[in-house]
């Protein structure tokens, strides 16, 4: 029952700011490209809905675009930690107790043992800042959680029936991994990639404020916090309102992540029964 | 009536300090120096350190920017300008307590001049011929061409007297003659400082003082509001200072710096090595947006390279006012209609946020610009040596500095031949009225050219304690000259 709960407050929450940034693409309130110093650090209301900013952008729009970045960088980056782990993860199932297991999970356990967040700062730093570099640096801190998560899953799989009647039909490891594995570990993936989604938010946000991610006048959640940090006295909605939206946002998918487990993971489902 | 209620306030929170007169005090600074040595670096923060508190030259900025008698009491020239003769203050004594005389004053001129020397400014001293010394107090100082503002030179932080003795050391532990002795660098957070008791004039107020290094605003904001920091003369975060300024523990002070703003141009690099390009750019540029926009007001609009404070500054905003149809015209007209450039952005907030306001201007004419921010190091590194760039903003702080647009590798890279030909006659003429004349030309070439674009006049904006007298309003030099601040309780 907790677990419907919060798939729909998590769910209702990451969807709307998806849904906002999905907009931001064809409609925003007002122009955020087009700076207006008139109309600079406008309080809320009549034409703009939560104020403007130190250049007099709306910050509606801002928020909306913010969060087109902040879900493309976070996407793509698990898109990376997928795209790479997940293979890595089923040929290290599939060749469980030999040399390359032993070479894949150990150069997992090697990026697991550095902190990511500096070695984010680490490639930015060396390959310039940049979105781009952002996404990189996240995305690669990904590849070693779903390479561990899709072998863990994939290692019990290895030992049913149905694999090793699959094997005596004939089928090659490459095979069974792909047909038979990928399908029954999918809910596991789900799971994670809401999570590291919301890491990735988390992360993409970290990383702007700290003028590592998307550069001005793109605008970033991150960045607006750090550029509002001294206008906290005169203007504090200015970092109130990034502040929530990333609150939010990470929020809303961590709910629906739990909420996916509870609802995806056949031995939870019995236990809340 | 009102300054009376802020009277009685500031006696009611003065009343629990009123016992013992303070007289230590700690200064924030946004940057903190690379080394001790005010001869050996081009860095602000030394100067903002060391000047006029450790450091002394021949000759001194006064707060007004004129120039006073420092080490040297008095001088004279010759009627050709060509020959100075300084004549020493008597029992000046460096801080290890050796005496400073007229050996040293040559030492360190023929120092600062010589081949190898590693001066950020060795144009100051570049008009020497050579330095006699006549008597221990007497330093005789012959000019190859002549030089009526020979005496300006000796006042810069560059130009200050050290001695052979202590000298190597200078850059860690800075043995001057100022008003104050070092005390001890704690490398990434402070300098302090302690009065020094032989001092030949008159002794500070101050026992001790220490510099303290923030370079991030917000943390400046609230080191002082926490009482931290007991000033911050240049306080990097104008948009807080209506809340300082409603605040009466704090005085807020603005003057007027040396610091041209300019959004520098890579003058050697197409597109920008066409006039036009330049001009368009410049017309693209909206002052006041920038200065309320990044500054929240604080700033003067200037047309060319020269502080609208001085008397010989030529107002020429006119010849690149806001006009975005004749930037986006001469842009069609230089073929360079859809231009794309860097803007390389170095961290202090007029440079930070004047540069998306920038971007923005030049985006509506139809140049795209693609944002770097840059620490202080990689900007030096890339754009200021490297010449990497396409367009950069940043504050010229030095004072009367047009002669850079003389240098032809320096990093914008100007050095047309007509305006060497100009800085050259300068440095020759004495007569005020002539050298008025040149300046105004000098201004108007190289606001004619285009060579960059003119923003504003940074405003020193300063926060400290109500309680705290004597800093500078004005900043005639990169200074924080510690020698009459005290404590008013």
């Amino acid at each position: 029952m907790m677990g419907r709960a919060q798939l729909i407050v998590g769910g209702v929450l990451s969807a709307g700011f998806v849904l906002a940034a999905a907009l931001s693409l064809v409609w925003v309130p007002h122009d955020v490209a087009a700076l207006n110093i008139a109309e600079r650090l406008r309080p809320p209301g009549g034409a703009y809905l939560l104020g403007t900013d130190q250049f007099g952008r709306d910050l509606v729009s801002m928020l909306m675009v913010g969060a087109r970045s902040s879900i493309a960088v976070a996407l793509v980056a698990v898109g990376i930690g997928m795209g790479v782990g997940v293979p890595l993860g089923l040929l290290a199932a599939a060749h469980r107790g030999g040399l390359l297991d032993e070479i894949v999970m150990r150069a997992n356990d090697l990026i697991f043992a550095f902190p990511a967040l500096v070695i984010a700062i680490l490639i930015t730093a060396v390959f310039g800042p940049s979105a781009l570099n952002a996404i990189l640096a996240i995305g690669i801190f990904n590849i070693p959680v779903f390479a561990r998560v899709t072998r863990g899953g994939a290692l019990s799989l290895w030992t049913l029936d149905y694999i090793l009647a699959a094997r005596v039909a004939g089928k090659g490891a490459a095979r069974i991994s792909v047909e038979h594995i990928l399908p029954n570990i999918a809910n596991l993936l789900i799971v994670q990639g809401t999570i590291q989604f919301s890491l990735g938010i988390l992360a993409e946000a970290g990383l702007s404020y700290l003028g590592l991610g998307a550069q001005p006048p793109t605008p970033s959640w991150g960045r607006m916090l750090a550029e509002a940090q001294t206008m906290i006295y005169t203007a504090p909605r200015l970092a109130i309102l990034p502040g929530l939206a990333i609150v939010l946002m990470v929020l809303g998918l961590n709910l629906m992540g739990d909420g996916l487990r509870d609802a995806l993971d056949p031995r939870l489902r019995r236990v809340a029964r | 009536m009102r300054r009376i209620q802020i009277a009685a306030l500031c006696l009611a929170l003065g009343a629990g300090h009123a016992l013992a007169a303070q007289d230590t005090i700690t200064i924030g600074m946004v940057l903190e120096p690379p080394n001790l040595d005010p001869t050996a670096g081009a860095a602000a923060a030394i100067d903002e350190v060391v000047y006029a508190n450790i450091f002394e030259g021949l000759t001194r900025f006064a707060p007004d920017g004129s120039i006073v008698p420092g080490l040297a009491a008095s001088w004279e020239v010759n009627a050709e300008a060509t020959t100075y003769t300084f004549h020493l203050r008597e029992g000046v004594t460096f801080h290890d307590g050796t005496t400073m005389d007229a050996d040293d004053v040559a030492f360190s001129l023929n120092r600062a001049r010589a081949e190898d020397s590693t001066n950020a400014q060795k144009a100051l001293f570049s008009g020497i011929d050579r330095v006699e010394v006549l008597d221990p107090l007497t330093v005789r100082v012959t000019l190859s061409a002549p030089n009526g503002n020979f005496p300006f030179n000796m006042a810069w932080g560059d130009a200050v007297i050290v001695a052979p003795e202590s000298v190597d050391n200078a850059a860690t532990a800075p043995v001057g003659t100022g008003p104050f002795t070092f005390g001890r660098w704690v490398k990434g957070d402070r300098v302090e400082i302690a009065r020094n008791p032989a001092y030949w004039g008159a002794a500070p107020a101050l026992e001790k003082a220490t510099f303290k290094f923030i370079s991030d605003p917000s943390a400046a904001f609230a080191a002082l509001m926490a009482g931290d920091v007991d000033a911050f003369p240049n306080f990097p975060a104008p948009e807080t200072l209506a809340q300082f300024q409603a605040d009466p523990r704090f005085n807020v002070i603005v003057g007027s710096t040396e610091g041209e703003t300019i959004l520098a141009m890579n003058n050697a690099q197409p597109p920008l090595d066409d006039v036009r390009v330049r001009a368009a750019i410049a017309h693209a540029i909206n002052r006041q947006d920038i200065i309320d926009g990044a500054m929240f007001g604080y700033g003067t609009p200037i047309g060319t390279h020269f502080a609208p404070h001085n008397p010989d500054y030529v107002d020429l905003t006119a010849l690149s006012a806001y006009d975005p149809e004749q930037a986006k015209a001469l842009l069609a007209e230089a073929g360079q209609a859809d231009l794309n450039l860097r803007l390389a952005l170095p961290p202090p907030s007029y440079a930070r946020r004047g540069g998306e306001i920038v971007a923005a201007q030049l985006r509506a004419v139809g140049i795209t610009t693609e944002i770097t921010n840059l620490e202080w190091a990689q900007w030096l590194e890339q754009v200021f040596k490297g010449h990497d760039f396409d367009l950069t903003i940043v504050s010229h702080t030095e004072p009367m500095d047009i002669g850079i647009y003389a240098r032809p590798d320096y990093y914008f890279q100007y050095g047309k031949p007509e305006f060497v030909a100009l800085m050259d006659q300068l440095t020759g003429t004495t007569d005020p009225a002539a050298r008025t004349d040149i300046l105004k030309q000098a201004q108007t070439m190289i606001a004619e050219d285009y060579v960059n674009g003119y923003l504003f006049q940074l405003a020193k904006t300063g926060v400290a304690d109500a309680r705290i007298e004597g800093l500078w309003a004005n900043a005639p030099t990169q200074a924080n000259d510690l020698t009459a601040v005290r404590w008013t309780d």
